[in-house]
C-alpha cells in the first residue's frame, strides 16, 4: 500500500460511539488500513491500541472521548478534536445514528454530504422534489484561522426537511468541514426560529475505499423520538449509499478536469482543491 | 387501529409497509430502534415478540409477527376484492408457496445486506451464494410464467407473493449481489413498481417514468 501522507495520519477519527463500547463488547476495526482494538477497561477509559498483522498489540493509541464518542489517530495531531460547542446547549439532543458501512473513499463521502444538486433525485420527497430542483447561488470559503471549509447562505426548498417537519419548508443551509474527513450540516430548525439543527458524518475510514461512517443528529425537537430521529436520517444515509457505491473512481480525483462541473459544484471544486494544497493523497486520486 | 412496529431500513417491514398502502388501509407505525439501540431485543418488545425480531402488527388484541403471516392476515381482511391471496385452491396454493420463497430462500440476500450495511457478522460469500441460487430459481419461473402470459409470481394478477418476494430482491445490490443475470427478475421488478398504491424505501432504486 501506498505511504500514507502526514495530514491524513494526523487527523482525529471516531473509532465507535461512547455507549457502544462497553467492557464486554470491545471493537476490533481498521483505521487507514491499520488493524486496531478499543477497549473500556474496568476503570471506564478507554483504550486503543495499534495491532500487527498478527494481532499483537504494536502500540498504544491516543484517545479522546468527546461528544459522545470514542477518537483516536495514527499520527500527531496539531490540536484536539475540533470544537462543536452547539453540543453543550441546554435543550439540545445528541442523537447518535449508529454507524453506515459504505464501499468508497472518505473524501466522496464528505464531497457528496456537501452537494445538495443531489437531493430533489435521490432524497425524492424528502430532501428536495421536482420541479424545485435549482441550487442558489451559495458562498464558499476557506476560514485560514481555523483551517475549515465552510459553505453558506445555501437554501433550499425540502418537502420534509427534518423528522420533525410537518411541510414544506425554505431551508437555510450551511456546511462546515471540520476537518478533512469530518463535516458538518447546520440547517434550519422546524422547531425554533432561532437555532440551526446539526447532523454530521465522521466517517471512519477503514482503508483508502472502504469507511464506517459514523453520524449523529444534534437537534431542538420536542416532537420526536429518539427513534423516529435516528429511523429518518438511516433512510436518508441509505439513498446515498447507493450513489455512493456507484461512484468511479471511489478515490476522489484531485486533478482538474477530471470530472465536468458546474456552478452547484462550487463546494465540491473547493474541497477537493483544499484537500489536495494540504496534500491529502489517502482515498484521492 | 392497526399498529405496525417498524424500522424504516428493514424490508420485512416494509413488505408489511408496502401491502398496508396498496390496500390503503389505515395504520400507525411505531418506530423502533433497531439499529444501533437493538431495541427488539429488549424486554418491552419481546413481550411483544419473544422471538425479538421485526415486524410485529397488532390489530386491537390480535399480536401477529412474521411479515409473511402479517400479509397473510391482511389481504385476507381488507382486500375486498380476494385478488391479493385468491380463493382458488391451486393458485392459492401457489401464492403460499412463493409467499414462503420470500421468507425463506430469498432471506439470504438480507443477510447478505445485513452484513455490508450493519457490520453483521455473516459469512457473506455463503449468503451470496444462496441469494443467487434462490435467485436464479425466481428468475427461471417468472421466464416461465411470461411465456404462458402471466406478469406474476402466481396466478394471473399481483398477490402477497410478490409482495412477499420483491423487497429483499430489489434491495440486493446494497449486499453486494447483483442482479444483471436475471433479466425476468429486472421485468417483474418494474411491473411491481407499477402497481397503484406502490411505496418504495431507501435503497430501491425507482425506475424513470416519463
Amino acid at each position: 500500500m501506498k505511504q500514507i501522507d502526514s495530514s491524513t495520519l494526523n487527523q482525529w477519527y471516531v473509532i465507535q460511539s461512547c455507549a457502544d463500547l462497553t467492557q464486554t463488547r470491545p471493537r476490533y476495526t481498521r483505521l487507514l488500513g491499520s488493524n486496531i482494538l478499543a477497549e473500556r477497561l474496568d476503570d471506564g477509559s478507554v483504550s486503543a491500541g495499534l495491532l500487527s498483522t498478527t494481532g499483537e498489540q504494536v502500540r498504544q493509541l491516543p484517545v479522546r472521548e468527546c461528544y459522545d464518542y470514542v477518537w483516536t489517530t495514527l499520527g500527531e495531531p496539531d490540536g484536539d478534536v475540533f470544537s462543536m460547542p452547539e453540543f453543550y446547549e441546554e435543550g439540545r439532543r445528541m442523537i447518535v445514528c449508529g454507524i453506515a458501512s459504505v464501499q468508497t473513499s472518505p473524501g466522496r463521502i464528505i464531497e457528496n454530504f456537501l452537494d445538495m444538486s443531489h437531493f430533489p433525485f435521490v432524497h425524492i420527497d424528502v430532501l428536495g422534489a421536482e420541479p424545485e430542483t435549482e441550487v442558489n447561488n451559495y458562498k464558499v470559503n476557506l476560514r485560514k484561522d481555523v483551517n475549515e471549509l465552510w459553505a453558506t447562505e445555501c437554501g433550499f426548498y425540502q418537502p420534509k426537511a427534518m423528522a420533525s417537519a410537518t411541510e414544506g419548508i425554505e431551508v437555510d443551509y450551511q456546511y462546515r468541514v471540520a476537518n478533512p474527513f469530518a463535516a458538518i450540516l447546520y440547517k434550519t430548525c422546524p422547531d425554533r426560529d432561532d437555532a440551526m439543527d446539526l447532523v454530521g458524518i465522521l466517517p471512519q475510514p477503514l482503508d483508502e475505499t472502504n469507511c464506517d461512517i459514523h453520524y449523529f443528529m444534534l437537534v431542538f425537537d420536542d416532537v420526536n423520538t429518539d427513534q423516529e430521529l435516528i429511523q429518518f436520517q438511516q433512510g436518508i444515509l441509505m439513498q446515498d449509499r447507493i450513489i455512493l457505491e456507484n461512484q468511479r473512481p471511489r478515490e476522489l480525483p484531485l486533478e482538474r478536469g477530471a470530472e465536468i462541473t458546474i456552478r452547484a459544484d462550487a463546494a465540491s471544486i473547493q474541497y477537493r482543491r483544499w484537500i489536495k494544497d494540504l496534500g491529502i493523497g489517502f482515498g484521492t486520486l | 387501529m392497526i399498529k405496525l412496529y417498524d424500522y424504516i431500513l428493514s424490508g420485512s417491514c416494509y413488505k408489511v409497509r408496502l401491502l398496508l398502502n396498496i390496500l390503503n388501509v389505515e395504520y400507525e407505525a411505531v418506530p423502533v430502534d433497531f439499529y444501533p439501540g437493538l431495541e427488539h431485543k429488549k424486554p418491552d418488545f419481546l413481550a411483544l415478540n419473544p422471538l425479538g425480531q421485526l415486524p410485529v402488527l397488532t390489530d386491537n388484541d390480535l399480536i401477529l409477527r412474521d411479515a409473511q403471516s402479517i400479509l397473510l392476515y391482511l389481504a385476507s381482511k381488507y382486500d375486498s376484492q380476494r385478488t391479493w391471496f385468491p380463493g382458488d385452491p391451486a393458485t392459492r396454493g401457489q401464492v403460499a408457496m412463493w409467499t414462503a420463497f420470500g421468507g425463506g430462500e430469498i432471506m439470504a440476500a438480507s443477510a447478505a445486506r445485513l452484513h455490508d450495511v450493519l457490520n453483521y457478522p455473516f459469512d457473506v460469500d455463503q449468503q451470496r451464494k444462496s441469494a443467487h441460487a434462490a435467485f436464479l430459481i425466481l428468475d427461471d419461473h417468472i421466464a416461465e410464467q411470461e411465456i404462458k402470459g402471466f406478469d406474476w409470481l402466481a396466478g394471473t394478477s399481483p398477490t402477497i407473493a410478490d409482495i412477499a418476494c420483491f423487497p429483499y430482491v430489489s434491495l440486493s445490490e446494497d449486499g453486494g449481489i447483483s442482479r444483471e443475470e436475471y433479466p425476468a427478475i429486472e421485468r417483474w421488478l418494474r411491473r411491481v413498481m407499477d402497481i397503484p398504491g406502490f411505496i418504495d424505501m431507501p435503497g430501491i432504486l425507482q425506475h424513470w417514468r416519463p
